[in-house]
């Protein structure tokens, strides 16, 4: 098996929150891979922690009021991030990884042309003088299917769509050909029919590049037609990582079992499914106050006393190998009891 | 663009002779005349003979139009209380107050800007804290006050600098034109302090407003995401962003630069046109006080068309509106 890429362990990322009373704890021991060339689709809803995990990557985490955890572990390219000096980090930043936000509307800045702006990352990366930098932004307008490339250097963000605005994001991460790219949402604050063309565009552009991308979203539907492995993600915690096509199949975990029947489908009609959409009870706790025990339990059809009095660790699903997909749920070890309420 | 200038000249002109207009009439309407009748220092036969050479014995209505008519061929009257013509009062206050103003916006706006960039960076920290509490001390000082307090200090106890005036009247002339200049700033070091330092605090509190605002925005999270420098993100990304509002404070603070500071020009004898319009407004020098205000209100509509120009230059977003209409 090749060395990751990327190796993520026990991250804890934590807030303190307004009053000072309480600490959010809003990542809270997370631990994932990502390998060379491949798509990894971080998945969960609104306040369960992706965001938070893909700035602590880069560290853009504002301290305060947010704080890594000692003992959290970052590994990229064989050196821990969390203790680079700023810049060793800085040598990384939008040259070995970099971002994509999701909403391109703020994201650029409003009074430097989106020329200057992907161009910045060449020179002060690459050493390239402002003509070659110049002329490197027009290739990578050019690149990210932007119509008159050498006119829409010049343009300011605000003379731009947001589908346009968000390709310009991606040609400004993608100008030193980074190893990783971290996309947050790219697509949520777009029109759908500009959603696929930019899920297309960063799909064409990992192949030709041949970069790592780790795909942050909430829509189960982007991950299905873009991600080779899944990380679902739920209250600060990893709940089940799979291959695509396995965590579709047979997601193991209630809460990713949930989001999946959650997801409108064509092929059964709502009449069919007792004429209702399914939707998971209750609601994400908040990140001061997680329940003991299985984070979940709260919200679980399956939960029985164990899940509310002890944790479960990420338990691997059987009949595969090891780490390939694994599950935080007591019903691993008491599958019986999954049949039984079916 | 033209257009827009065009229009804007038009309503600048438009705005002065208004302004022009009711200086006129309410300095006329003061109780109280040019020569003094009420305190009786000069006997009534000269006084009348006075106001006939001046022509202040004439309808109001004709001295305006006639003071109208004068202006519109660049003339702006004769002091009757300086003995001189107006223009040539004033182009011996304005460079004073030049100097001055100047000096005192440069102190304003570099430290108020640099201490407001320092602060947001530091927001909340132990710096942060006791410079904006200093700042608040000193932005709730009365100018004139802290004026006094800085020549008793460092002119009276410690004979640093002069106790007021703008050069040493028998020195000066005497030296060389160098060591002339370097008078007149050891002169000019303590009022231009006094403005400086009290517009200082308030800048800085607008400066570190409008730097925190901007610092929490998306495109400087984006800007770090770069892998820039803390350097080149603030005062390049940030600072850029943060430098718009700060275009409408200097609009409002031009005007300043030939008006003048009333209260500290007179605490260091400075001969500025704060001191000369005050001095017109007590003698009821009314050619000398309606030039005053025809400067001022010159200066305000000028500095609201700079800021507008400005802004213009400055933020892209307003560049094409401007543009299109």
């Amino acid at each position: 098996m090749t060395e990751p890429l990327l190796r993520v362990r026990d991250l804890k990322t934590y807030f303190v929150t307004e009053q000072g009373s309480g600490t959010a704890r809003a990542v809270d021991g997370v631990s994932l891979d990502l390998f060379p060339g491949e798509t990894l689709g971080l998945v969960g809803e609104s306040g369960c922690g992706k965001t938070v995990t893909s700035l602590s990557i880069l560290r853009l985490i504002p301290e305060p009021p947010g704080h890594i955890r000692p003992g959290s572990f970052i590994e990229f390219e064989g050196r821990n991030l969390l203790t680079l000096a700023p810049k060793e980090l800085r040598a990384i930043r939008g040259n070995r990884i970099a971002m994509v936000f999701q909403e391109p509307m703020t994201s650029l800045n409003p009074v430097f042309t989106v020329g200057d702006q992907i161009a910045e990352a060449a020179i002060v990366h690459q050493g390239l003088s402002r003509n070659a930098a110049r002329a490197r932004a027009v290739e990578m307008l050019t690149l990210v299917g932007i119509p008159d490339p050498q006119e829409r250097v010049d343009h300011y963000p605000h003379q731009m769509s947001g589908g346009m605005r968000q390709r310009v994001m991606i040609a400004m991460a993608l100008v030193c050909h980074p190893k990783l790219l971290i996309a947050d949402e790219p697509t949520t604050a777009l029109d759908v029919t500009i959603q696929a063309q930019i899920l297309e565009l960063l799909d064409r552009l990992q192949r030709e590049l041949g970069m790592a991308v780790m795909l942050i979203t909430h829509d189960l539907g982007v991950v299905a037609g873009t991600a080779d492995r899944v990380v679902v993600m739920y209250a600060g915690q990893v709940v089940e990582q799979a291959p695509t096509t396995t965590l579709f199949a047979r997601p193991l975990h209630p809460y990713t079992e949930g989001l999946l029947a959650s997801v409108p489908r064509l092929d059964t009609r709502v009449s069919q499914v007792r004429g209702r959409l399914h939707s998971i009870p209750g609601q994400v706790p908040a990140a001061t106050a997680w329940p003991t025990g299985c984070r979940f339990h709260p919200r679980c059809p399956y939960a029985w006393d164990r899940c509310a009095s002890e944790e479960p660790p990420l338990l691997d699903a059987p009949g595969g190998e090891a780490g390939a997909h694994t599950v935080r749920c007591w019903l691993l070890t008491e599958p019986q009891r999954r049949e039984r309420r079916a | 663009m033209t257009a827009w200038l065009v229009r804007r000249l038009a309503a600048a002109i438009a705005i002065v002779l208004a302004v022009v207009t009711i200086t006129f009439f309410l300095i006329h309407l003061a109780p109280g005349s040019p020569c003094g009748e009420s305190e009786r220092q000069l006997s009534p036969e000269v006084c009348r003979r006075l106001r006939a050479q001046f022509g202040y014995d004439r309808p109001l209505a004709v001295q305006y139009v006639k003071y109208l008519w004068a202006l519109s061929h660049g003339d702006l009257g004769e002091s009757f209380a300086l003995h001189r013509p107006v223009a040539d009062a004033l182009a011996d206050a304005i460079p004073n107050t030049l100097t001055l103003a100047g000096a005192a916006l440069l102190i304003d706006f570099v430290l108020g800007l640099a201490l407001g960039v320092y602060q947001a960076v530091r927001a909340r920290r132990f710096g942060d804290v006791v410079l904006g509490n200093v700042g608040l001390l000193f932005n709730s000082m009365p100018t004139f006050w802290l004026g006094l307090i800085l020549l008793l200090v460092f002119s009276y106890w410690r004979r640093w600098f002069p106790l007021g005036g703008m050069s040493d009247p028998v020195l000066c002339p005497t030296l060389s034109t160098l060591r002339c200049v370097a008078d007149r700033a050891w002169h000019l070091t303590l009022p231009a302090l006094t403005l400086g330092l009290v517009g200082a605090a308030g800048t800085a509190r607008y400066q570190r407003a409008a730097m925190l605002e901007v610092m929490a925005q998306d495109y400087v999270r984006t800007a770090r995401a770069k892998g820039l420098r803390e350097r080149r993100v603030v005062l390049v990304h940030a600072l850029r962003n943060a430098l718009l509002p700060f275009i409408t404070l200097f609009g409002l603070a031009f005007p300043f630069l030939l008006t003048g500071a009333v209260l500290v020009e007179t605490v260091f004898a400075w001969s500025g046109m704060g001191r000369l319009s005050v001095t017109a407004i007590f003698q009821r020098d009314y050619p000398v006080v309606t030039a005053s205000a025809l400067v001022a209100s010159g200066m305000v509509v000028l500095g609201n068309l700079l800021a507008d120009v400005l802004y213009a230059v400055a933020d892209p977003r307003i560049r094409v509106r401007s543009e299109v209409t």
